[in-house]
């Protein structure tokens, strides 16, 4: 059955594509794989998972500044995900998405969600994210 | 694609008096005549570029106006890939011009020595373009992740724009200077129109200790230690969210390189952006200053047994051919220096592995000054500057295992160089070093 989740667009926009969640938060620097989209922080659950053209759900991103520098390089080579849902204030995923849209005309959703309704997402779902920020889940 | 703009359009922006008001939602910001000029191009394409991407941001941060900054530190400065070298070249072929004194982080390769090590010369050639173009942007070419430990050292309240997260905890919790936990990108904005979001960090109210950190039966002896600074920052990054920790229980003042290893390991565990330590740090003299006057959110007790299994997790491996040995993360200060000639003088690096050290142009210099550097190619080690070995690919081939003082770095190790890492005190690195091999045998921490 579907699911309809009405969130806070920091970024809006559309996007289709698997969920991949996690309750642990990510340093895209030295966490993420901009040619591959591979998350390699060998520390992290979600450590050797495809993001790329997935929709990432994390609580925030932590550690180096450089994640938003990482996640543009991942969007020029089309190997970022295709939009991500956040919980927190964490403004690093929106400013790369802000900067794709500068550069590349290809800003993609980032979206915010209270916790509780984020740690219900289920990883392999497929979700589909509407420009008004409505998530649609199965 | 998506349309953040749609949410941006100039039909959202009206004019009120001499000020701007970009209303979205539930959150207003004022700009000042000259933000709302700089953000319709007067000061030129680049400003505005820097204001339009600022002012959405500042949005997000939930500010209600900008404020002046005074110094910015740039952490964009690494070359990851071409979308941050398209971004820089495209801001400094604009015109860009920094508006304050602006530091700049870590460079993609060591300038005059790169040659030295195995770095594709085409990766150099792309690392040095972004080099260039954040110099011809005004700014000083300091090339460190510490710019804390140059000239432009930022005072006790001034209002900074900083990128770097070891950086920006520094600043904000070991020198009381004032900036939001700015990520790449966003950094040059902000050098760029002088400008930042009046929010977060910057303000004081936000300045405030919420979260007690409380050392329980800590013996002394460990308190004594570099280490316990770092393993210290590893709990307090992973326990503490983007909360303000205070920490309390010390028995023992800590040494200004320990607070960047408790700051940096926490920064990369977390995402730490400020701590107070009560009776050490400037804006906690007293618990109920740190505080604010309020009651702690919560409370979170540390033993030893917490500190000894987070020492355990700062290592992949204990037990392993040793190939290297890295010091310097964030980059290794006087100080440091000094340290380790004490342990070095006399002795020789085995030759069967790398010793290598991480520092600033600027404090290689001191160091060279003072006979340190001498002692460091005596021994058989190796100084890196203005680059971070876990930036540039400048490994030897068949670097499978490295050893290291340093909680950042020992975090950032298994993914960015897919090598195993081995967390050891300073004279267990250098013990390791003689000998060829990993040798972990601080009394103190190995039970």
């Amino acid at each position: 059955m579907e699911r309809v989740i009405s969130t806070r667009p920091l970024v809006s926009g559309s996007a289709e594509g698997i969920l991949l969640v996690s309750v642990e938060p990510l340093s895209f620097w030295g966490g993420y794989d901009a040619q591959t989209g591979e998350i390699i922080d060998r520390r992290h659950p979600l450590s050797g998972h495809i993001a790329a053209g997935c929709i990432l759900a994390l609580p925030s991103s932590r550690g180096s500044s450089t994640t938003s520098a990482v996640l543009l390089e991942a969007v020029r080579l089309g190997r970022a995900p295709a939009a991500i849902i956040t919980s927190s204030r964490d403004t690093y995923f929106a400013l790369a998405s802000i900067v794709a849209g500068e550069l590349y005309d290809a800003s993609f959703p980032v979206l915010a969600v209270p916790a509780d309704i984020r740690q219900s997402l289920v990883s392999g779902a497929r979700a589909v994210v509407e420009p008004e920020g409505i998530l649609r889940v199965g | 694609m998506a349309q953040y703009g749609a949410l941006f359009s100039r039909h959202s922006i009206s004019y009120i008096k001499d000020s701007i008001c970009v209303a979205r939602s539930n959150n207003q910001i004022e700009l000042s005549e000259s933000d709302s000029a700089a953000l319709e191009g007067a000061a030129g394409p680049a400003v505005k570029m820097a204001m339009r991407i600022l002012v959405k941001m500042a949005v997000l941060y939930g500010a209600r106006a900008l404020l002046d900054i005074t110094q910015a530190h740039i952490d964009s400065t690494v070359y990851i890939g071409d979308a941050g070298l398209e971004y820089a070249e495209g801001l400094a072929n604009m015109g860009a011009k920094v508006a304050v004194p602006t530091t700049l982080n870590v460079s993609g390769v060591d300038e005059y020595h790169w040659q030295e090590w195995p770095v594709p010369p085409e990766w150099a050639g792309k690392a040095r373009r972004q080099m260039d173009a954040y110099q011809n942007m005004g700014c000083t070419p300091t090339w460190t992740c510490a710019p804390y430990q140059t000239e432009q050292r930022p005072q006790f309240g001034q209002q900074v724009a900083w990128g770097e997260s070891s950086a920006i905890v520094f600043a904000n919790s070991v020198i009381g200077a004032r900036t939001e936990r700015y990520p790449d990108l966003l950094d040059i904005c902000c050098a760029i129109t002088g400008r930042a979001p009046a929010a977060g960090l910057h303000l004081s109210e936000n300045r405030a200790g919420q979260v007690l950190l409380h050392l329980v039966d800590v013996p002394i002896e460990l308190q004594e230690t570099d280490t316990f600074y770092t393993v210290l920052g590893f709990l307090m990054g992973r326990l503490v969210d983007d909360e303000v920790p205070v920490l309390v229980g010390l028995e023992v003042e800590p040494g200004e390189d320990q607070l960047k290893a408790l700051g940096a390991t926490a920064a990369s565990t977390g995402r730490t952006a400020m701590f107070h330590v009560v009776g050490v740090t400037p804006e906690a003299p007293t618990l109920d200053i740190a505080f604010h006057g309020k009651e702690p959110q919560r409370q979170i007790d540390i033993s030893e047994a917490d500190l000894r299994e987070a020492r355990r997790k700062l290592s992949t491996t204990g037990d392993a051919r040793l190939d290297m040995i890295v010091l310097g993360s964030p980059h290794f200060s006087l100080a440091e220096f000094s340290q380790l000639q004490l342990l070095i003088t006399g002795q020789l690096c085995s030759p069967d592995l790398e010793f290598v050290v991480t520092s600033s142009r600027g404090v290689a210099l001191l160091a060279e000054r003072a006979g340190y550097l001498q002692s460091l190619r005596r021994f058989g080690g190796k100084l890196t500057v203005d680059t971070c070995i876990l930036t540039t690919p400048m490994l030897p081939d068949g670097v499978e295992t490295i050893m290291t003082n340093a909680g950042k770095f020992a975090y950032y190790v298994p993914g960015l160089l897919g090598a195993q890492v081995v967390f050891g005190t300073l004279q267990e690195c250098i013990a390791s070093a003689i000998a060829g091999r990993i040798l972990l045998n601080d009394e103190l921490w190995n039970e």
